[in-house]
């Protein structure tokens, strides 16, 4: 390693150099990060799709990553969530090393997501779907659900008041017995976003949670994004093209381009970052 | 709580309806007014119906293709008529339907045995992988218990390979299969027995374990992301399934004197999943009544003598013609709708 390549190496670590800027008082750089990703990169089969990818997102940070098509944006949700095996580098959840686990493990360290193409269960009624995020906060095993015993009964009331409550920050407990599938699409994109918050995560990871919504769905997306963040005091890590959105509500970007991290930092450096307007628009002309 | 009411009266109605079915069938065989035939194709009847019921479970709601569902019920319906004749030898257990129950229970186990044993390699993977091993397990199972020889001497069990000389009388002699079996299986077990498996499969499919089964059947990527364990969810149903039919399948063992390994072919793996499919799939209820029908069909076209099978083919396609109709379908469909705007007034008339 090059002396340049070291120093480089530590200045990419840190997302937001500042700790908190008084927005949250819970908000603490200082200790344990949500999320720390050390090197992490994956091949397939000699096409590296990321590289080199480090990140730290603090407790109750709303985190953007950003990139044109194709940079490698999914690539990265799929690392951290254990979809992909990363085949190098290491995630750190909440200061625990994920190396060997799979999708499931990783959700109950605290990790839950959203897809970029809605992944609902269509014929299940939008409270049977924030049921199945619930799996493993309300349970009772398999005989007590076929006996009929007693805890069936709570855990099944249970599971039932919190379905609502968790609806009811979207203001969708009214469709709570409608079939998922015949929900409009930006109710499907919100339906999904509160089935990730069921599982109880401590990271929350959207995948272009806007798209397909018009201007005002996306402005109240955003309100309703910081509200679950301040409400759950969890972090958000989001994969937008809505700039406005991102610039909006980010306190920290980080922007890919072919697998590799070409920016980090506000939304204001990032604007004025000149390899991140050469990678969306293209490298001005000489002279 | 309002929606948890309305799926259990539903509920209800529908095992209102298949008791009040039992009551008419009972009646009329002591009445006299139902034919020998039909008769005794009743317990036949039951036992298909489990069998149809617990394979919708692993085809319907968990989304896996099983072809081997019969050879599950061969191994229970000969571990169950090996356990009947030691309880009577060994134990004296002279309670006719005492031992039925108990042989039941030993056949749902050895069954559940057989699939434990081949779920936990199988259903890790994904894709078809399920269907070409219960196939094979189905056509292992067979051969294998063609070998197999097992006799009684005073009250104690002798199993041999491919050996027929073993002491005591015979009680499964390889190709020639159980001979000497007494008959205990009776119409009101059979009745019981379907009850019984309604309960548990309706009962699972409404609670957290069904709900996570049916969500790794709707998309498996979400369901990880969601902390479910797929394949711990995929071998509930398909050992619950493999439970049920071990169960029918000492049931149907002991409604004949003499039963053989070929009984339990692919055909009849095959025509179990007819009933699921022409029941409609993930449809319990569809399951019983297409499950009746088609066995109580081949008996009722007796008339036509050598055209039998050609009219059973083309009563299935007309059935399935009539199932796939569109006008049907757009019918059952606006029902369908209605009903959920029904839901959804109520539930919104709940939170007010």
């Amino acid at each position: 390693m090059t002396q340049t390549e070291g120093k480089k190496r530590l200045l990419d670590t840190k997302m937001v150099p500042a700790p908190s800027q008084g927005i949250i008082p819970e908000r603490d750089l200082l200790s344990t990060p949500v999320l720390e990703a050390r090197h992490l990169g994956i091949e397939f089969g000699g096409l590296k799709a990321v590289e080199d990818f480090n990140l730290i997102i603090g407790k109750t940070e709303i985190a953007g990553l950003i990139g044109p098509n194709g940079a490698g944006k999914t690539t990265v949700f799929n690392l951290l969530t254990k979809v992909y095996q990363p085949t190098m580098g290491t995630v750190l959840l909440n200061g625990k090393d994920t190396a060997g686990m799979n999708t499931v493990q990783a959700n109950k360290l605290g990790i839950a997501r959203t897809f970029q193409n809605i992944r609902l269960f269509d014929n299940m009624t939008v409270e049977d779907n924030v049921r199945i995020g619930l799996h493993n906060q309300v349970k009772y095993g398999m005989f007590t659900g076929i006996l009929r015993l007693p805890g069936y009964w709570k855990g099944e009331r249970r599971q039932h008041e919190k379905a609502l409550e968790l609806l009811s920050i979207f203001d969708m407990q009214d469709l709570a017995g409608v079939r998922a599938g015949s929900l409009p699409y930006g109710a499907q994109r919100r339906l999904e976003i509160v089935r990730a918050l069921a599982t109880n995560p401590s990271l929350l990871l959207l995948d272009e949670p806007a798209a397909g919504m018009n201007p005002h769905e996306t402005e109240e997306l955003m309100h309703n994004i910081i509200k679950i963040r301040d409400q759950f005091k969890i972090a958000v890590m989001l994969i937008e093209h809505d700039m406005n959105l991102v610039m909006g509500i980010c306190e920290g970007i980080c922007v890919l381009n072919y697998g590799r991290i070409i920016a980090k930092g506000t939304a204001d450096e990032i604007q004025a970052n000149p390899t991140v307007i050469e990678a969306y628009l293209g490298k001005k002309k000489e002279g | 709580m309002k929606k948890l009411k309305k799926s259990t009266v539903n509920n209800l109605i529908s095992f209102g309806i298949v008791i009040i079915a039992f009551i008419i069938c009972q009646s009329m065989i002591a009445s006299g007014a139902m034919k020998r035939s039909l008769k005794g194709q009743m317990v036949p009847i039951c036992v298909y119906i489990v069998m149809a019921v617990s394979l919708n479970l692993v085809v319907g709601i968990s989304g896996e293709l099983s072809l081997g569902h019969a050879g599950f019920m061969s191994v229970g319906a000969f571990s169950g008529i090996i356990a009947s004749a030691w309880l009577r030898a060994a134990l004296h257990v002279d309670n006719e339907v005492l031992r039925l129950v108990l042989a039941m229970i030993v056949g749902g186990v050895f069954a559940g045995i057989a699939g434990v044993l081949i779920g936990i390699p199988v259903l890790r993977l994904r894709g078809d992988y399920l269907a070409i091993v219960t196939l094979a397990f189905g056509e292992i199972i067979r051969n294998v218990l063609n070998c197999l020889y097992f006799s009684l001497e005073e009250g104690r069990l002798h199993v041999s390979f491919n050996n027929p000389n073993i002491p005591g009388t015979m009680l499964v002699s390889g190709p020639q299969g159980a001979t000497g079996v007494d008959k205990i299986a009776t119409f009101p077990m059979g009745f019981a027995l379907i009850i019984f498996s309604l309960i548990v499969v309706m009962n699972l499919i409404n609670s957290r374990s069904g709900r996570a089964i049916m969500a790794t059947r709707d998309n498996r990527i979400a369901a990880e992301a969601m902390g479910i364990n797929v394949t711990k969810y995929k071998m509930m149903a398909f050992v619950t399934a493999a439970v049920l039919a071990g169960m029918a399948g000492a049931l149907y063992g002991m409604n004949f004197s003499t039963v053989a390994a070929s009984k339990f072919k692919f055909d009849t793996s095959i025509l179990v999943l007819v009933f699921v499919v022409l029941g409609g799939i993930g449809n319990i209820w569809g399951s019983i009544i297409a499950a009746t029908l088609l066995t109580v069909l081949p008996e009722l076209l007796r008339a036509f003598a050598d055209y039998r099978m050609l009219v059973y083919a083309i009563v299935l396609i007309l059935v399935m013609l009539v199932t796939n109709n569109p006008m049907l379908r757009s019918l059952f469909g606006q029902l369908a709708r209605r009903k959920g705007r029904d839901d959804q007034v109520q539930v919104g008339g709940a939170e007010e």
